[in-house]
């Protein structure tokens, strides 16, 4: 077993875990945050993705002690409980971009950091291209795409957008 | 995954004596390949070797005439580097096409190169760019490093410390990718130094990366796209799967390469 000790979502958290386990197994199964989803066994679908000291990773193709003193922000941790949906989020529910839903924390978590990245005004080609590590078996991309381009429009805007 | 003991040095020589010492170890960098692997029980090393805790082995400076780039140096910020975009622009380019955003946040330039993928992109930008690879032992020549499939020439306890691309006056790197797993069908990349012109593919070759040297002795006499006008590969030696045949990919070669030429003269 090993010790590991990081930030999720702005409180500071330790667990005793074997070495082999997963930061997407720590989070869901120790920390019962269970908002980060595992979609695949081979790193391509993106379900998983998370923010590892404010950049896009897939959860599952990192082992927890590598992550040790590092800030995690899940999607559990882009809003306020209780509070008012982060705009990315807002612009998913606004736009229909979701079916089953399966896809979308790791979606939402995908799109907030193209915004860091590429900015708020992103273009189609841009959006599809940066996407190519999140997959969707329900809804054909399309909402998706037009929730980005209005998410990232929205977070110019708003005080909850700032780099994690 | 099975069981396995982790160790986070944090020089190189200690990474090195670890290696040496400890049995069925591995080196962990960006992890983008080895714990996929070790997920599908295909790698079982009972020794895991970080090396994130190591310092000085990231980052990218000029050196005289090369760019120097360290082997824990991340995808992404390859493919953002302002000194990079200014000195090897085709070196940005080709690791801004690495699999997507998440995985160019985590892999690594020496992950990618050690582990040698036959349809991985970087192993074309060392070859076709003639690149030294520096390890904690001594200074090999891209033209010596690939040795096959997965295969090349480190020693077991051997570590990719850094890698040095020296400047060129032209070059472009053309993939297509496959569109299911973004690694390259086929990949070439071209480059011009003087009279020193290389033309490395990827993806294609079913030994892994190689130089196409009918190409680059027709680019010597005029590097431009019609010198290439043709020219083809020989089927026999490309790979041949699911994704395509040996046919295809020669036939992706010849047009990649032009592609390529054009990019990088234009
Ligand atoms: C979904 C997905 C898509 C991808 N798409 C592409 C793509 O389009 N093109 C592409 O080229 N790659 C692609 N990759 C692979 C990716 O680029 C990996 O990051 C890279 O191949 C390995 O780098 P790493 O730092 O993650 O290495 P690791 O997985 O940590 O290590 C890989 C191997 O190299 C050894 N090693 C690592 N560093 C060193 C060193 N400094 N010296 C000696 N040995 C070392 C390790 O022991 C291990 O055997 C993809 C990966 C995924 C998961
Ligand atoms: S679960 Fe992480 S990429 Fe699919
Ligand atoms: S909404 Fe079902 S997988 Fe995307």
């Amino acid at each position: 077993m090993t010790a590991v000790a990081m930030t999720v979502n702005g409180k500071a958290v330790t667990g005793d875990v074997d070495p082999r386990t997963l930061l997407v197994q720590f989070l869901r199964e120790h920390l019962r945050l269970t908002g980060t989803h595992v979609g695949c066994d081979t790193s391509q679908c993106g379900a998983c993705v998370v923010h590892i000291d404010g950049k896009a990773a897939k959860s599952c193709t990192t082992f927890a002690w590598q992550v040790q003193g590092a800030n995690i922000t899940t999607i559990e941790g882009l809003a306020e409980p209780n509070g008012p949906l982060h705009p990315m989020q807002e612009a998913f529910r606004e736009n229909h971009a979701l079916q089953c839903g399966y896809c979308t924390p790791g979606m939402i978590m995908s799109a907030v950091d193209i915004v860091w990245r590429k900015g708020n005004d992103l273009d189609e080609n841009t959006i599809r291209h940066e996407l190519e590590g999140n997959i969707c078996r329900c809804t054909g991309y399309h909402n998706i795409v037009k929730a980005i381009a209005a998410g990232a429009k929205a977070m110019e805007k708003s005080p909850m957008a700032k780099t994690a | 995954m099975y069981e396995f003991k982790f160790h986070r040095p944090t020089t190189v020589r200690q990474a090195a004596g670890l290696l040496a010492r400890q049995e069925e170890a591995k080196l962990l960098a960006g992890g983008h390949t080895l714990i996929p692997t070790m997920k599908l029980r295909l790698a079982g090393p009972k020794h895991i070797i970080d090396m994130s805790q190591i310092e000085g082995l990231s980052g990218i400076e000029v050196k005289g005439r090369s760019l120097v780039i360290g082997a824990f140096t991340r995808h992404d910020e390859v493919a953002t580097s302002s000194i990079v975009k200014e000195n090897i622009p085709a070196l940005a380019e080709l690791a801004s096409l690495i699999g997507d955003p998440a995985v160019r946040h985590r892999g690594t330039i020496g992950g990618s190169v050690a582990n040698n993928d036959p349809n991985a992109d970087y192993p074309a930008a060392c070859l076709g760019l003639g690149a030294t690879i520096v390890t904690n032992k001594r200074r090999i020549p891209s033209d010596d490093f690939f040795k096959g499939l997965f295969e090349t020439a480190l020693e077991p306890d051997e570590i990719i410390v850094r890698f040095q691309f020296p400047k060129v006056n032209k070059a472009a790197y053309v993939k297509f990718p496959n569109p299911a797993s973004r690694f390259a069908l086929v990949g070439v990349f071209v480059s011009k130094r003087g009279s020193d012109i290389r033309v490395a593919v990827t993806g294609a070759g079913s030994n892994g990366v190689f130089r196409v040297t009918a190409f680059e002795e027709a680019l010597k006499k005029r590097f431009g796209v019609k010198s290439l006008e043709g020219l083809t590969v020989p089927v026999d030696g490309m790979s041949s799967d699911i994704h395509g045949s040996a046919e295809y990919r020669a036939h992706l070669v010849g047009v990649l390469a032009r592609r390529a030429v054009a990019a990088a003269t234009a």
